[in-house]
């Protein structure tokens, strides 16, 4: 833990901020009642991939646990902890797409998404309703459908929010000393 | 003589992702106890200079170093960012990324906590560094509470509690009004003067910074020093002009005048130039030059009644603001931080609602109007640009605007292409966005609005940040628009800004107007300039100095003077 | 846009005097109680408990309106939930069956369903105000260093420090940008189809994104040059010292956790079940 640079440091706080910000004020109405587009979670998976893992799971779990405890002032841990949980294992894909080196092309964007597809179908699906029958004895039935609404919802979200912006990104890293007026 | 504290010596820095080093052969030595100004062009290497001094480089930028810098006689390149920062303090140009504490006593405390000083000591010291830096009242409250002065105050006593050598300020002016400008360079000098550090200041706005005294100051241009100078020295050579950097007015007055200028003047201060025989050649001028401008009445196309606005149900930050912007006016809009200049043109927009009051657009009531019918007509620039910018290409984030409006793709095509042409950014059109500089996309988010053909353009410091060579190049552009027909409402802190580009203004404090009339007015008016924290112009001074007997007269025959001369091109400069 | 974030509220209270970090493990250990536990009596002597002690702080229901309307909506639609998709889930836990009435099919109301959900309503109760007060009153300040106190590495305790600091920056940062872009059409309502509308919030999260990594830069540079990370631990100006109060407060909350799941667990069920 000691190794981690100040800028990793400097994400994870940023991030976390913009989390609470994107949780708070840029969840999409999908016109299911109950489900909305969570923009912050395209943000997770960005960030994740950008600042690798441990910023990632720390993003996912202070930024979750602040968006709880300033709307709702409680902190649901079963979900905050399937926060921590997806930006640490779609962190773990950073060193494979590199985005930096502004390169992204069609190998990256499907590795990317298969894995954001398992991770958060795991956190969403498995965890989170485990968690929440573990510790508040919910009926298992609801806990799990939440789960895969939440999850389907999300894994639609990063997959195409998420890949926008990862797209996005690379190409503000790209080289561009190849540059002419035309 | 003294020590020398830094020492440069046959340096060149290259970054690791440039070709080309970005500081060239620098030869520089900066002695213990002197005050030293590093001024140059965007883009000259001086902030680099500064990022050399302070360790940045080479521990947080990588490059390649040829040749030495000695800080206190040790080799940087062999120290560590730590140790240095024990001899070097760095106020950043912006106060909210340096403030990183959550309350000003939190915030000086910051490089005492890192060392693992105790609870005890640390708020013993706090206390001592809030004196020094007249923040005392406040060590208590919190950053929301403190105005950009104030934040500044506090940057500065973070880097006083090291204890450190050398204070680095980097762009210290860049975020103040004028007013608050001038007590911060008053405040490093006093500072200085009770501590005997080594100061080194870096900044553009060289009117300002000569506020106070300065030892030397050094001329960074395309990566080398190329002068190295007392003030007077500086002034009365061509350097300046040569290396885009703004004289001070008086300085141009005085050369517009015919006067030869000589170190022996003493330029540097106006209270301490001697004038002799140039006195009666100001007087000549005075009298030789005409104000050529013509004043055609208009009809008004935003007009402001009662207008009243408070982000609290219970607290009001705009009051019953009135006023009237006619047809191809450029107008600014001053005064200090936090006094509801940019809530007034969100109002304007759109984007809040007024409490009370009506808004009208040649002549029609557009209060009830949303922010998107409101933008047909009135285009908002914001300050940063990196806040408007979302694509990746310059014509896909110009013809944003139009795709959503539902524009048919021909039509985009060809108002994308015409307003490019006329931003000057045509030949660019394919490039991506993050190659541009910060001058290049201010220019298109200028674009990005002009393209939705707004009659009224309202633009959020439009020049902060630049120096004077895209000052002049942003303004001469907006100069163009304007006269195509565009109304334009600048929110400024830039008072040569307002008084060479726009012919009226109106000061607000605290969400009040306090003066609406011409810009040549409002800052020579001593209670307004008062308190809307404003600088009068040297100008004004200037003349009463040469015992010019209406000096408003003087500034503003100066300024329609200056503009013929810019018109023509600076040959004509000393021709009358 | 008007939501309101839950922040500090200053008073002069005893629990506003107790260290963040007496608040921190008191919170923790609440939190693992009223977890753990099913037992009602335990549940219903840590509700008087938390109301008690919300009572002391001086915070005034006004204080938080908008966050119980926020809450309370949510057990009302999660225990309609809970019926919806298991109305038998009270039997299955206590093995009997009092019918009150029948609605249709296996739709009835038993008192052991209502009972089941009134335990997981108290759960959620005894929970809030300690959540709730924790955040209200310890000074944000306060907070890292607590957690560095409580054994987290100060480097990551730091960054907590610095999201609370920066949220109202990046929240003005991101009206601004919504403003702006919302002139030039880019509509985030309900008016248009869902993928547009997905791709016009990118229009807003990529400039805020773009700022941000820029402030992430600035940042880090300010950071580093005042010397942070140099040392393995470091001090913390806001820290409260510790007094006989915290001690005695941590005391009676170990105390309070260890009986309550003593008696929770001691008949080898975390439910207390009054049907038997």
């Amino acid at each position: 833990m000691g190794k981690i640079s100040i800028k990793t440091i400097v994400a994870i706080g940023i991030g976390a901020a913009v989390f609470v910000i994107l949780a708070r004020f840029v969840a999409l109405p999908t016109g299911i009642p109950n489900t909305t587009i969570q923009t912050a979670y395209a943000f997770l998976a960005l960030m994740a991939v950008v600042f690798g893992p441990i910023a990632g799971g720390l993003i996912g779990f202070i930024g979750h646990t602040l968006t709880d405890a300033t709307a709702y002032g409680s902190v649901w841990w079963s979900w905050v902890f399937v926060s921590l949980f997806i930006g640490f294992f779609i962190g773990l894909v950073a060193n494979k797409i590199n985005i930096d080196s502004g390169i992204l092309g069609a190998k990256q964007i499907i590795t990317f998404n298969i894995i954001q597809a398992i991770v958060q179908a795991i956190g969403w699906g498995l965890l989170a309703p485990a968690l929440d029958v573990l510790i508040y004895a919910e009926p298992a039935n609801k806990v799990f459908v939440q789960g895969a609404v939440a999850g389907i919802s999300n894994i639609i979200t990063v997959g195409v929010i998420g890949t926008i912006l990862l797209i996005a990104y690379a190409k503000t890293r790209s080289q561009s000393n190849s540059l002419s007026k035309e | 003589m003294k020590k020398p504290i830094i020492e440069f010596s046959n340096f060149t820095f290259k970054y690791r992702s440039q070709t080309e080093p970005t500081l060239v052969d620098i030869n520089l030595k900066i002695y213990e106890g002197e005050k030293v100004l590093i001024v140059g062009p965007s883009g000259s290497g001086k902030s680099t200079l500064a990022h050399c001094i302070n360790g940045l480089v080479p521990f947080s930028y990588k490059g390649d170093i040829h040749g030495s810098l000695l800080i206190k006689d040790k080799e940087s390149k062999d120290m560590d960012i730590f140790s240095i920062s024990k001899l070097v303090g760095t106020v950043l140009q912006d106060p909210d990324g340096q403030f990183i504490g959550l309350s000003v006593g939190e915030d000086i405390a910051f490089a005492l906590e890192n060392d693992e000083v105790s609870q005890e000591h640390m708020t013993r010291q706090v206390v001592d560094v809030s004196k020094l830096v007249g923040m005392e009242e406040n060590i208590e409250s919190s950053i929301h509470q403190l105005s950009g002065g104030q934040k500044q105050r506090v940057s500065l006593g973070g880097v006083m509690v090291d204890q450190v050598d050398i204070l680095l300020f980097d762009e210290p002016l860049a975020n103040l009004d004028p007013a608050t400008g001038k007590l911060a360079i008053s405040l490093i000098d006093r500072v200085q003067k009770e501590t005997d550090t080594t100061v080194i200041i870096i900044e553009h706005r060289l009117e300002d910074v000569l506020h106070s005294d300065v030892d030397r100051i050094i001329v960074v241009d395309d990566g080398r020093i190329v002068s190295d100078s007392t003030p007077d020295e500086l002034l009365s050579s061509t350097v300046l002009e040569s290396s885009d950097i703004r004289e001070p007015l008086y300085i141009k007055a005085l050369k517009y005048a015919g006067c030869a200028i000589t170190a022996e003047m003493n330029p540097s201060h106006l209270n301490t130039l001697k004038l002799d025989d140039c006195k009666n050649k100001l007087i000549q001028w005075f009298e030789a030059t005409t104000q050529n401008e013509i004043n055609e009445k208009a009809s008004p196309i935003l007009v402001l009644e009662d207008v009243t606005f408070g982000y609290e149900q219970s607290k009001n930050n705009i009051h019953n603001i009135s006023f009237s912007v006619n047809k191809g006016e450029m107008v600014s809009i001053v005064g200090k931080n936090g006094a509801g200049k940019s809530t007034l043109s969100k109002l304007i927009c759109g984007f809040e609602k007024v409490k009370s009051g009506r808004i009208l657009f040649n002549g029609e009531d557009i209060t009830k109007d949303t922010i998107h019918e409101r933008s047909q007509r009135i285009g908002m620039v914001m300050q940063n640009p990196n806040q408007m910018i979302s694509k990746h290409m310059i014509v896909d984030e110009v013809a944003l605007g139009l795709v959503m409006r539902g524009v048919p793709e021909n039509e985009i095509k060809e108002r994308v292409e015409k307003t490019l042409k006329v931003c000057g950014l045509y030949p660019f059109r394919n490039w991506p966005i993050s190659a541009l500089s910060f001058g290049q996309k201010k220019r298109v988010t200028i674009a990005s609005i002009l393209v939705l053909n707004p009659e009224v353009l309202i633009l959020d410091e439009p020049t902060a940040g630049q120096d004077f060579r895209h000052y002049t190049e942003i303004m001469e552009f907006l100069v163009e628009l304007n006269h195509n027909g565009v109304t334009i409402i600048m929110i400024t802190h830039d008072m040569h800004l307002m008084l060479e580009y726009t012919p009226h203004a109106i000061a607000i404090t605290d969400g009040r107007i306090i003066a609406d009339s011409s810009a040549v007015d409002v800052i020579t008016n001593d209670t307004v300039i008062e308190k809307a924290n404003l600088k009068k112009t040297s100008l004004f001074d200037l003349a009463v100095k040469a015992g010019i007997g209406n000096p408003k007269e003087f500034v503003t025959r100066f300024i329609s003077f200056d503009k013929e001369v810019r018109k023509n091109g600076s040959g004509n400069a000393f021709i009358y | 846009m008007a939501a309101e974030m839950l922040s500090y509220i200053e008073r002069k209270s005893p629990i506003h005097d107790l260290s963040g970090v007496t608040k921190l493990i008191i919170f923790l250990m609440w939190s693992t109680a009223a977890m753990l536990t099913y037992d009602t009596r335990v549940l219903l002597f840590l509700l008087v408990m938390s109301i008690t002690v919300f009572i002391i702080s001086k915070i005034s229901i006004r204080d938080i309106a908008f966050v119980l309307i926020f809450i309370l909506s949510f057990l009302l639609l999660n225990n309609i939930a809970i019926y919806i998709f298991s109305p038998q889930e009270g039997v299955k836990i206590y093995g009997t069956s009092h019918v009150l009435f029948e609605i249709a099919g296996r739709y009835n109301v038993t008192l052991e369903q209502l009972f089941y959900q009134l335990n997981i309503t108290l759960k959620y109760f005894v929970v809030i105000p300690a959540a709730l007060l924790f955040i209200v009153t310890t000074h944000p300040s306060e907070f890292a260093a607590s957690l560095n106190r409580i054994g987290i590495n100060y480097k990551i305790a730091f960054s907590v420090s610095l999201a609370l600091r920066y949220i109202p920056d990046i929240q003005r940062d991101f009206r601004t940008i919504a403003q702006s872009q919302q002139a030039r059409g880019i509509d985030l309502s309900g008016n248009e189809k869902l993928l547009k509308r997905a791709k016009n919030a990118t229009s807003i999260i990529m400039p805020l994104i773009l700022s941000s990594l820029d402030r992430i830069e600035v940042i880090s540079n300010a950071l580093e040059l005042r010397g942070f990370g140099k040392n393995k631990k470091r001090t913390w100006y806001s820290a409260k010292q510790l007094k006989r109060a915290d001690y005695i407060t941590v005391l009676m909350g170990g105390i309070i956790l260890i009986v309550s799941l003593v008696i929770t667990f001691h008949d080898g069920s975390r439910f207390y079940n009054p049907f038997n």
